[in-house]
């Protein structure tokens, strides 16, 4: 592990060290480019703001992918059983998905208001489609001669769904999860610049307000960590729920 | 009785005449091969016998019943095994079991004494690609036997394996088939496997699919380990070539 990611995280380490040295040795003044050294002691100073700001955003985030993931599952199986509803909305969905979710965002503000509504609906709309898409791609990869062999033994839809289309499915449904999950903190933070009572993107425009660099970067750096966070746990629940990924051709495990 | 029947079946997509007329039958216990050239039909006649495929004409008897076009009764085993990539050895041996509403455990327990026999003994939790042709093939000739067990159908099963696996294959189905009571339909393009293991072949001729021929092969089982190279062989090899021609 720390061997294969040696590369990455020298090239880290420098960055970090450059980015101190131009500070310290004044090329860059400081009320424009804070050092890491003043970025670190600014998130700690802030600490209990940021916890507080971030449970707020990741409740918005968490319910807003829980509905958009669900609202994704309950749409590609319908897709995927009523020929009729994938050819009328498939275009639909991906015509909708080259208006950037940014431009939907004021909009949702004035119909719903600074309340965690809009901010969910948001979430709940950038999220639903990588997950549908990627199903609906998985479903309709399922080998027709395993379906008409499971079809010769007497299964029934359901049974052909469980066992083949399903399973077959998996690795796009979680490809899908991942980029819903990074989407779903930025669908957060975007729409609480926007118009909100708490969470990370209203202490963003706050310390903006008050050019407080170094704060600012904390937040972004909070902000990315909580993504980079999410994606693991999708990459942990993906390795526990396809461990035949896991094994190498012909070994044990 | 026969234990499986075809009777006057006949098929068409669109105008394609496919199967004209097919009767064959298959007694119990035997091995019959079904040999033709590629686009006969012969898969065609499988997924009718499977009722996958409504024919047009005639109709599809186990046991004396009825079962056209209705699928659940009879299953069968392809050239690519099929085997569930995300599923272990047992539980793809097991899925019969389970799409008939048996529970998982119950289902294990059901397979496990039979690994031995198939030759798969500590295979139960690995997965298909952790495994050899042979012993994917054998999976799958496990999990058609868990769903029907009197009658197998075996569309060109080990065409993809080498000489060598495929001649193990042969005796050991035979074994196999002889210690549980299989009866077996198995279609084939390879003339000399088709004598090596049948009891009884038929001749089907390109379109329409026609029954041209039954040949029976006289010679008691198990076969020799050298009938390939007796006269008795090549006269059966050349009077098929003859009539394929
Ligand atoms: N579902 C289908 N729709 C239309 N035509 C079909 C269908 N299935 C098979 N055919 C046609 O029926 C003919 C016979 O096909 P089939 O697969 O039964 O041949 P086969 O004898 O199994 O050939 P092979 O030895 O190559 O496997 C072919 O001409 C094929 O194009
Ligand atoms: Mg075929």
């Amino acid at each position: 592990m720390l061997k294969r990611n040696f590369a990455s995280i020298t090239a880290v380490v420098a960055l970090l060290i450059i980015w101190q040295l131009l500070c310290t040795t004044g090329l860059i003044p400081s009320y424009m480019l804070p050092s890491p050294i003043e970025v670190i002691q600014a998130f700690v100073s802030e600490l209990p703001l940021l916890l507080e700001n971030s449970v707020i955003t990741l409740q918005e985030a968490f319910i807003g992918l829980f509905l958009g993931v669900s609202v994704g599952f309950i749409a590609a199986v319908l897709m995927d059983t009523f020929d009729i509803l994938y050819k009328a909305f498939y275009p639909l969905l991906i015509i909708t998905q080259t208006i950037p979710s940014v431009a939907i965002a004021p909009l949702l503000v004035l119909w719903f208001g600074y309340e965690m509504m809009p901010k969910i609906i948001l979430i709940v709309i950038s999220t639903f489609f990588p997950v549908t898409v990627g199903l609906l791609d998985g479903f309709k990869s399922a080998d027709k001669d395993a379906i008409g062999l499971l079809r010769s033994m007497g299964a029934n839809r359901t049974q052909i769904f469980r066992y083949i289309k399903f399973p077959t499915a998996l690795p796009q449904l979680f490809s899908g999860l991942r980029i819903a999950a990074a989407y779903s903190v930025v669908g957060a933070v975007i729409s609480e610049w926007l118009g909100g009572f708490g969470g990370l993107g209203v202490y963003m425009t706050r310390v903006k307000k008050a050019f407080a660099f170094d704060k600012m970067f904390a937040v972004i750096f909070l902000i990315s960590a909580i993504s980079l966070a999410l994606m693991a746990l999708v990459g942990f629940a993906e390795k526990k729920c396809m461990p035949y990924r896991n094994t190498d051709i012909k070994g044990e495990k | 009785m026969n234990k499986l029947e075809v009777k006057n079946v006949s098929k068409s997509f669109d105008n394609n005449h496919v199967l004209n007329d097919i009767s064959i039958e298959l007694n119990k216990g035997e091995l019959v091969c079904l040999l033709g050239v590629s686009g006969g039909g012969k898969t065609t006649l499988f997924n009718i016998i499977s009722g996958l495929l409504t024919p047009d004409n005639g109709q599809v008897l186990l046991d004396g019943k009825d079962i056209t076009n209705q699928p659940g009764h009879i299953s069968y085993m392809l050239q690519k095994d099929l085997l569930l990539p995300y599923r272990t050895i047992e539980d793809n041996a097991a899925l019969p079991l389970l799409l008939k509403g048996e529970k998982k455990k119950e289902a294990r327990k059901q397979v496990s004494p039979l690994f031995e026999q198939f030759g798969l003994e500590g295979t139960q939790r690995k997965y298909p690609a952790q495994l050899s042709g042979g012993m994917r093939q054998r999976a799958a000739l496990l999990r058609t036997y868990m769903f029907s067990k009197d009658v197998a159908l075996l569309d060109e099963p080990f065409s993809a394996l080498d000489t060598l696996t495929k001649s193990s294959m042969h005796k050991w189905y035979l074994n196999v088939m002889e210690q549980i009571q299989l009866s077996t339909l198995f279609i084939t393009h390879d003339i000399d496997e088709a004598i090596l293991i049948s009891d009884r072949i038929y001749l089907l001729s390109g379109s329409p699919g026609e029954i041209k021929e039954e040949i029976i092969i006289n010679e008691p089982k198990p076969r020799r380990g050298d009938f390939n190279l007796t006269p008795e062989f090549l006269e059966y090899k050349r009077r098929i070539l003859t009539l394929l021609k």
